[in-house]
């Protein structure tokens, strides 16, 4: 996975709260084979209005997504995780996050910064007198910037460091191979072997 | 065997032995343990993002002899040479087929004999064996914990990271003990200690858990027996549930495919041996059942702990002291369609589904064969039987079973999960009822409007037979003994 320090990108302003994982994409999407793909599948039913801010630049572009309270909540879906990265998105701004949305989070590199909700509002003000301002999430600084606003997230060590050191939860324990090799050495011959396949 | 228990701490239980013995580091400062993965089950329903991201991040599958794959949720029961007519299903089937081949894993298609339903094939094979550590993306992998092994269902991105490395992070589990002590009467099953068990404790009762089953009632279960218990510890919210193995478990696993052979089966067996939790090791919680006084069990809601023993009646909504036991009996009789105080022998079915990997195993359809032998099926009844996997069937049909079951006027079909949920074509139309000896009775679970009352294989045939829910000393029918000794003693 990338290190993440520092996400910079224009700012969307999504003014609706509990926007739960099946707004986030619906359940049909999960027949699918793939771990790519769902750009088109993200806030499905509301894209297919055009008027909706994601359809119009210069927010299909839109880099930081700045959302009411209790984000990503109900299903533990990763898709919904996929389909904001896959649209663009690198990190998500709320005041308040679903808990198995914010851990799928971070094992893809989607930063989640929790923020006040009067730190949201008053980003939303800033976005929307300026279309098209940047937001920084920056997770060395613990810091989100926008226009004049400069304000703490937060966000867990644990996931920081991962972030910052690229670390996916496979990276992680492929730092401990020596210690998998090792374990593997001492495997007892008796424990199971699917190959060669044997019966049948 | 000394590398391998080495990290055990003191007085501890089958669970925690096990754990100890798949360290591979011992998390520290709030970071989870590493463990290590003997054996890693894949299907096809949550395995494709899993390869996909393999393949994004350039990793190979670090241990393909130690992964087997096989096609069950989206497969067919009839018609199986021919191409799977549903375009999801089908394209979710021909990934896993490319996926398979691309990463070197031994994959077992419809139409094998070692296809099936994931948790049927790995014990048939004898890969599943004790003291191993086995992970699937499904929940029901809490099965193959019969054996005495570690085995708990795991997402789709654990799917990839087992692949990926062979090992999980995880934090260890609670434990749980649940002592059934008696003789079980006859016609009495595994299957009504589970559904007995998750009534008494509920389907969140055993969150965080693993389970171990333990006394005189467990120990006296064939293999099939205590897969049935196993697998519907998720049903009680556990993470895996756990029988220490014993005799029966060695005479089960001798000289199947790939159980240990000739030295290594010594070992195995010695090392086996030490499996049990240690007298004065200590459970988190308690669960104790009287065998003796157990009855058949059924359900009459839309989750496995709404359940009463077959001789009681829908219960009253009133009769729940917690509101929220009491709001969700109400809605459940309102999806079911069902009046309190109706005894709920006087419930009529649509559908009789024997099948799943909750009982779909030989026992299993020896057991449901017995009661129906010589038998008419109820008119207006369908039976459905569907064996575990493609050797079940042939073993079946080896015995004679597919002749009585076809001369009762059921269907003898393939193997696969069929009619367990709604995903391939064996599906409930709205509003059917079913008696199904499946472990999930959640509202469309086996089709969209579907309402489902869990029962064992004995009350299945009984019930086939009267067109209600019935067992089989309602018709006046003996319990074969054969029967008796397979699958309840
Ligand atoms: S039979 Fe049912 S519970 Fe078992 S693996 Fe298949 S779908 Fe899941």
């Amino acid at each position: 996975m990338d290190t993440v320090s520092l996400v910079e990108g224009v700012g969307a302003p999504l003014r609706r709260s509990t926007v739960d994982t099946d707004q986030i994409i619906p359940a049909k999407f999960l027949k699918r084979i793939t771990k790519t793909g769902y750009d088109d599948a993200l806030f499905y039913e509301w894209r297919q209005n055009p008027e909706f801010i994601l359809n119009t630049p210069p927010y299909d572009k839109a880099r930081v997504l700045v959302a009411g309270p209790d984000f990503g909540t109900g299903s533990s879906r990763e898709h919904a995780v996929w389909a904001l990265r896959d649209f663009g998105f690198a990190a998500v701004i709320s005041s308040r996050f679903g808990d198995i949305f914010r851990g799928n989070a971070g094992k893809q590199g989607l930063v989640v910064a929790t923020v006040p909700q009067d730190i949201v509002e008053a980003i939303w003000a800033e976005l929307e007198a300026h279309p098209g301002l940047e937001v920084a999430v920056d997770v060395a600084s613990r810091e989100v910037r926008c226009g004049a606003i400069t304000a703490p997230f937060e966000i867990d060590d644990y996931t920081r460091w991962r972030l910052m050191e690229g670390l996916d939860d496979i990276g992680l324990s492929l730092r401990h191979e020596d210690a998998i090799e090792h374990f593997e050495t001492t495997r007892a011959s008796w424990r199971p072997r699917t190959l060669p396949a044997l019966g049948g | 065997m000394a590398a391998d228990t080495q990290s055990r701490p003191a007085a501890s239980t089958l669970a925690e032995k096990v754990w100890a013995d798949h360290l591979v580091t011992k998390g520290e400062n709030g970071e989870p343990d590493l463990l290590y993965v003997d054996l890693h089950l894949v299907h096809e329903v949550t395995s494709p993002q899993a390869f996909d991201g393999l393949r994004q991040s350039g990793r190979p599958v670090r241990r393909p002899d130690l992964t087997i794959a096989t096609e069950d949720h989206n497969t067919p029961t009839i018609d199986i040479d021919k191409p799977i007519a549903e375009p999801n299903s089908r394209q979710q089937v021909a990934a896993l087929r490319t996926n398979a081949e691309e990463f070197g894993i031994r994959l077992h298609s419809l139409g094998d004999a070692e296809q099936g339903i994931v948790h049927v094939v790995g014990p048939q094979l004898g890969l599943t064996m004790p003291g191993i550590t086995v992970v699937c993306g499904d929940s029901h992998t809490s099965t193959h914990g019969a054996f005495g092994a570690m085995a708990f269902g795991i997402g789709t991105s654990e799917v990839e990271h087992v692949l990926a490395t062979q090992t999980l992070p995880l934090a260890p589990f609670k434990t749980m003990a649940v002592t059934v002590e008696g003789s079980l009467r006859p016609g009495v099953t595994a299957k009504d200690i589970i559904l007995a068990v998750i009534a008494q404790i509920g389907t969140q009762g055993a969150q965080g858990y693993v389970i171990e089953y333990r006394g005189s009632a467990i120990r006296s279960l064939s293999m099939d027996g205590r897969m049935t218990i196993c697998n519907m510890s998720i049903e009680a919210g556990a993470r895996a549930g756990m029988v220490a193995p014993d005799e029966t478990t060695f005479a089960y696993l001798k000289n199947r495919p790939h159980a240990p052979q000739g030295d290594d089966w010594d070992a195995a067996v010695e090392y086996w041996k030490t499996l049990r939790t240690d007298d004065d090791a200590v459970f988190d919680a308690e669960v104790f059942l009287d065998a003796n006084t157990l009855e058949p069990f059924v359900t009459w809601g839309t989750n496995p702990g709404q359940g009463v023993p077959l001789n009681e009646s829908v219960p009253e909504p009133s009769s729940f002291t917690n509101e929220v036991d009491r709001h969700a009996a109400e809605r459940a009789l309102d999806y079911m369609e069902l009046e309190p105080g109706t005894p709920m022998k006087d419930i009529p079915v649509d559908v009789v589904f024997m099948g799943s990997c909750t009982n779909s195993r030989l026992d299993d359809l020896r057991a449901f064969a017995s009661i129906i032998k010589g038998q008419k099926k109820a008119d207006g009844v369908r039976v459905m039987v569907v064996p575990g996997s493609a050797r079940v069937r042939l073993e079946a049909e080896a015995e004679g079973l597919h002749k009585v079951i076809e001369e009762f006027g059921a269907e003898w079909r393939f193997a696969g999960c069929s009619m367990c949920l709604g995903m391939n074509p064996d599906q409930l139309q709205p509003g059917e009822r079913a008696a199904s000896t499946s472990n999930r009775n959640f509202e469309g679970r086996q089709g969209r409007g579907a309402r489902t009352h869990l029962v064992s294989p004995l009350v299945a045939a009984a019930t086939a037979i009267r067109g209600t829910l019935s067992s089989p000393s309602d018709l006046g029918i003996d319990i074969p003994s054969y029967s008796i000794a397979e699958v309840v003693a």
